[in-house]
Order: C-alpha cells, then structure tokens, then sequence
C-alpha cells in the first residue's frame, strides 16, 4: 500500500538516545523523520548534569570544539550529611584529561538536534506523539495531533513516561519504587565567584554527590554542579519515599539548600530556574522488552539507567545509535520483523550497557531492605569517627578509640552486623565476579 | 523560599484546555491523597469544603510522578499540545 508521509526510520523524542539514533541512520544514508514535543530539542529537558566525554564522541567526535559546553569536571566531591556536620572525599584530576562537561539541556539537546539535521535527519518540533499505530501485530507509524506518519521501523525514544512503550504492551506501569523524581534550581553566583567557592578555574568543573541528609535512611541522592557562571542544586528521591514520609520534594530541596555545609556555596546567588524530572531505577530487572515486529525502544523508555553513577545520557546516546545500527541492518535486508531486530537486543547485552546494569542488579533492592543501616546508620557513624578522631579534648586518644569500636560492636546487634555484610559482600561479589 | 517563587522563574506557555484530568468521585474516596504532597509543582490541592481536587494544570513541569502514585487511578494524563506547557532555559 502507498502512503502519505511514509519513511523508512521514525524516531519518536529527540534527547541523547533519539537524536543518536536518528543521526545514526542518517550518516548511513536511509531516510529517518525525528519528531520531538517540546518547541525545540531540550525545551524540555532537565537532568543533574553532566554529559560523559567518550560516550559523547562516538556520536560526535567532535563535539569538544562546537557543542555548548558549561565546564569540564575536573574534581568531584562524595559528601556524607548528617544535621549538623560533614564529611567530604574529593577526588580532583589535574591531568587535562576530560570524563565529563556540564551542559545544560536546552543549548546542548538543541545542538545535537542541529547536527542531527546537517547529517540529514528531518527534524519536526512542537509535535506530540499520540500514539502508534498497530496493523497486524505491527507497529507501522505514529499518529501526532496533527497529522499521521508511517515508517518501516519505529524508534521510541520519548523518554522515562514513555506512554508509547506501554501501548505496544513492550512495558507495564512502573511502580512508585522504580521511579526516582530529580527536582533542582539553577541559581546564577558569577564565574568569578564559583572559581572561588570552588577552588577552580574557569572552565573546570566540580561535582558534588550528597549522601544522607535530609534523607537520611531513604533512598534519595543531592547533587551540585557548577555551570559557567550558576551553580545547579538538586537532589533525587525514589517515588515510595516520598508516599512513605509524606514529604513534599521541594521541602526537602530547601533544606538540602540550608544545610551549613551547602548554604555558603549559594550564598547571596539568584534563582533563575527550578525543574523537575523522573529517573527510572529499576535497574537490569525492570528493563522492559526493548523490540518487537517493528519496533525498538532507547535510552530512558527502555530504563537503562546506572542510577549510583549518575549515569543516563551515555546509555541514552549509545542504545541509541545500536537501535540506529540494527534499524539500518534491517533496511538493508528489507525486513523489519522482530527476529530481525533481535540483533538489537544482541548488541546491548554485548556493550557496556547491559553488563553495568546486570552487575549493580542487586544494588536498589538492598538498598530498599537495609535504607536504615546503609543510608542512616553507617553514614552518621563515618562522620562521628571523624568527629571522635578530631577531637581534642583531654581524654586519652586509646580510651576514645575504644570507646568507638566498643559502641560499634554494641550498638547494632550481631545479627543486623553479620545481615548488612552478607548484603555488601552480595552487591561486591555481583559487581565484580 | 515557597514553592510559588520557584515556580514564577519557570516558563509556560499555558493552554486553555486543561491536560490532567481527575475522576474527582475517585479522589473523593481516596484516603491518603498522595498528589497533593507528591507534586514538585503543587498542582493538586484538596478543598475540603467542596470537596474536590483543584488541578492547577498552569503549573505543572510535565514530569509524570502524579500519575505514577496515584492509588485510584484518577488521572488522565498526557503531556500538552506542542506548543504549550513547560520550556526549560537552563534544564
Ligand atoms: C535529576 C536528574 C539528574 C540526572 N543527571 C544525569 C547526569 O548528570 N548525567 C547523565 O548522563 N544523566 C543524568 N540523568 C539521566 C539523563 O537525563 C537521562 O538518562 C537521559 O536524558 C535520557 O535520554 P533519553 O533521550 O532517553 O530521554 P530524554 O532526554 O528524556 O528525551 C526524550 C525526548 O522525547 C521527547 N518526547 C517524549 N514524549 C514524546 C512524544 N510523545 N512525542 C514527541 N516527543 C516526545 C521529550 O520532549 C524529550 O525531548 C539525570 C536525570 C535526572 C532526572
Ligand atoms: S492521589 Fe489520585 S485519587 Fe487520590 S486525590 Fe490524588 S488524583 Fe485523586
Ligand atoms: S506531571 Fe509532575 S508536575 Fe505535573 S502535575 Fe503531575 S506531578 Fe505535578
């Protein structure tokens, strides 16, 4: 049957997964229409964030002299809250070499979108998809409030609520457990003054992870990054915390914000924004079906995140460009059933994509069954150690370290002692072997 | 700083017809109400005296957590027409 607006590749969302993919399939000469809901790539975007640098390459290898980059992260900090101290580790790489740039999403999606069309990708904006169209078991096109389109094969790149995944019955409703939700505020300080609250210099970077307040013992992350000239301050919260304690997420923000650890940082800086997005964490359990006759799901609809590392936009861009790859191998043998498109599948669990996501797989689920010990517990005893070790106060340093392992061993009972190792040789032995 | 002055740094191009629909005999009965707290962009609130979920749709950021945690099954949910809803300047 001849078609109206038939294509041979629709990729439906255009953030890192779509636009790799899309850009993928255009480099190899077959035709390929991207269609994105926001009034330009990234309009609707917002991540913590930063963009990994050799991911970022194999799809534009360029990229360090022409995309918008906000500052390249030379140090990062691990840092343990409690209410009234902390304790931080930095790790800081003076080498030249770059792992990560900030970005933020609106100039750098809307970049890669710019390239994406150079490489001959038809880009089409301000353009929801409704939902797919299915004929015989096959998926065959989209439909978008305006018009219908028609392709050979069907992309679904749109993201963590992907509704479309969910209507070709690839995925099912996510549970309040699997879902993180990120809110930040990007807050302008100046250049010079971030070089300085930092201890950088323009153009390098510093990340901060926080661990434990104000979410002590529930599964939530804060973070900070330094853009040009603002400071990005956010945090991620699972979704059944926040039912749990009943606590609304930008009250949690606020006293991440006010923490004393945190607050001088910001000090006297202006709220130009405030955001809020999801994260899927479920992890290489809640991965869903990624292809079937027609279709290939990339990136964030299909949950392939590496929550602890902060890690999205690589295994958005590069899902993409294998779905991209196996959408080409496709058009060239002319058939688009799902045994073909099975090579997709083949070439993620081969990448680094599917081995990380396989080896953290136990990672949330104990860190759902111990959040008191790992995320409260031990996190106030590493910076009371510290506290102990500082102290100067008088009393012999022997009889302070004996009081602390003599706590230690008292405090928790054998059982919960011996239960939480057994958990972290478990989360090693899954990592590593 | 009050979750209205976060929002009033975010742009909106708002639609007159709302995106988030709720089955408000559903939210009648429904115990704990978890939209009203969950919101990063307080769009539920819940008016005791008429007893009903007011759905400030101008506010939301699109980001699909109400209808995730919503026990009843109460919200119609769809991201808004193209043209309309959040655009991110710094996301
Ligand atoms: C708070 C937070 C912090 C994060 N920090 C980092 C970080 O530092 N580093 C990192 O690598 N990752 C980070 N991530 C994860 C990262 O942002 C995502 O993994 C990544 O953006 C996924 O890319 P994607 O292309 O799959 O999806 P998205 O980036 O979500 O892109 C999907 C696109 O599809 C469009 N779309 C959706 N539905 C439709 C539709 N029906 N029709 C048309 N268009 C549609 C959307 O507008 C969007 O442009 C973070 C995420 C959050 C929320
Ligand atoms: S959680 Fe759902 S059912 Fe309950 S009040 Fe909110 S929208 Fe209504
Ligand atoms: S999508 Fe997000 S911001 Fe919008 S109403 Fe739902 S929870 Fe609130």
């Amino acid at each position: 049957m001849e078609q109206k607006n038939k294509t041979q590749v629709i990729v439906v969302g255009a953030g890192p997964a779509g636009i790799s993919a899309a850009i993928t399939i255009a480099k190899a000469g077959k035709e390929v229409i991207l269609i994105e809901r926001g009034i330009f790539s990234g309009s609707k975007n917002m991540f913590g964030g930063a963009i990994y640098t050799q991911p970022t390459k194999e799809i534009f290898p360029d990229f360090e002299n022409s995309a918008p980059l906000e500052r390249n992260n030379i140090k990062h900090n691990y840092t343990i809250l409690t209410e009234d101290d902390s304790t931080t580790i930095t790790y800081r790489d003076n080498s030249f070499h770059s792992n990560s740039y900030t970005v933020i999403r609106s100039k750098f999606d809307r970049w890669m979108s710019e390239e994406a069309k150079k490489a001959g990708v038809i880009l089409v904006t301000q353009t929801v998809v409704r939902e797919l169209i299915i004929e015989n078991k096959r998926i065959i096109g989209v439909k978008t409030e305006l018009e219908d389109y028609f392709a050979d094969i069907v992309i679904l790149a749109d993201g963590v609520n992907s509704l479309l995944a969910k209507q070709a019955g690839l995925r099912k409703d996510y549970e309040p457990k699997d879902i993180a939700l990120g809110i930040k505020e990007v807050i302008k300080i100046g250049k010079d003054k971030i070089n300085e609250r930092f201890n950088i210099q323009d153009d390098e970077g510093c990340i901060t992870e926080f661990f434990g307040y104000p979410m002590l013992g529930q599964l939530g992350l804060g973070f900070m990054y330094t853009n040009k000239d603002t400071i990005t301050v956010g945090l991620g919260i699972t979704l059944s915390e926040l039912i749990k304690n009943k606590t609304k997420p930008y009250e949690l923000l606020e006293k991440l914000k006010s923490h004393k650890t945190i607050s001088p940082l910001i000090d006297g800086g202006e709220l130009i924004e405030y955001s809020a997005h999801l994260i899927p964490e479920g992890g290489y359990k809640k991965i869903p079906k990624i292809y079937d006759n027609g279709v290939m799901i990339a990136g964030d609809s299909a949950s392939l995140v590496n929550n602890l590392h902060w890690e999205g936009t690589n295994l958005a861009m590069i899902s993409g460009k294998l779905a991209g790859e196996t959408a080409v191998y496709a058009i060239e043998k002319n058939d688009f059933s799902k045994k073909t498109l099975s090579l997709y599948k083949k070439k993620l669990d081969k990448s680094f994509i599917m081995k990380d996501l396989k080896s953290y797989k136990d990672l949330m689920p104990i860190m759902h069954k111990q959040s008191s010990s790992f995320l409260d517990y031990y996190l106030r005893k590493i910076n009371k150690f510290f506290k102990m070790f500082i102290e100067t106060d008088s009393i012999s340093k022997r009889n302070k370290f004996h009081k602390f392992i003599y706590e230690t061993l008292t405090e928790r009972n054998p059982f919960e002692l011996l239960k939480d190792g057994l958990h972290i040789i478990k989360l090693l032995w899954g990592i590593l072997k | 700083m009050n979750i209205d002055d976060k929002l009033a740094k975010v742009k909106y191009v708002t639609d007159e017809e709302t995106h988030l629909k709720v089955t408000q005999e559903k939210c009648k009965k429904c115990k704990q109400k978890v939209c009203t707290y969950i919101c990063p962009a307080n769009v539920y609130e819940w008016n005791e005296e008429e007893q009903r979920i007011i759905v400030n749709y101008e506010n939301c950021l699109e980001c699909g957590a109400c209808r995730i945690v919503c026990t009843e099954k109460s919200i119609e949910w769809q991201y808004p027409k193209g043209i309309s809803g959040v655009t991110y300047k710094f996301g």
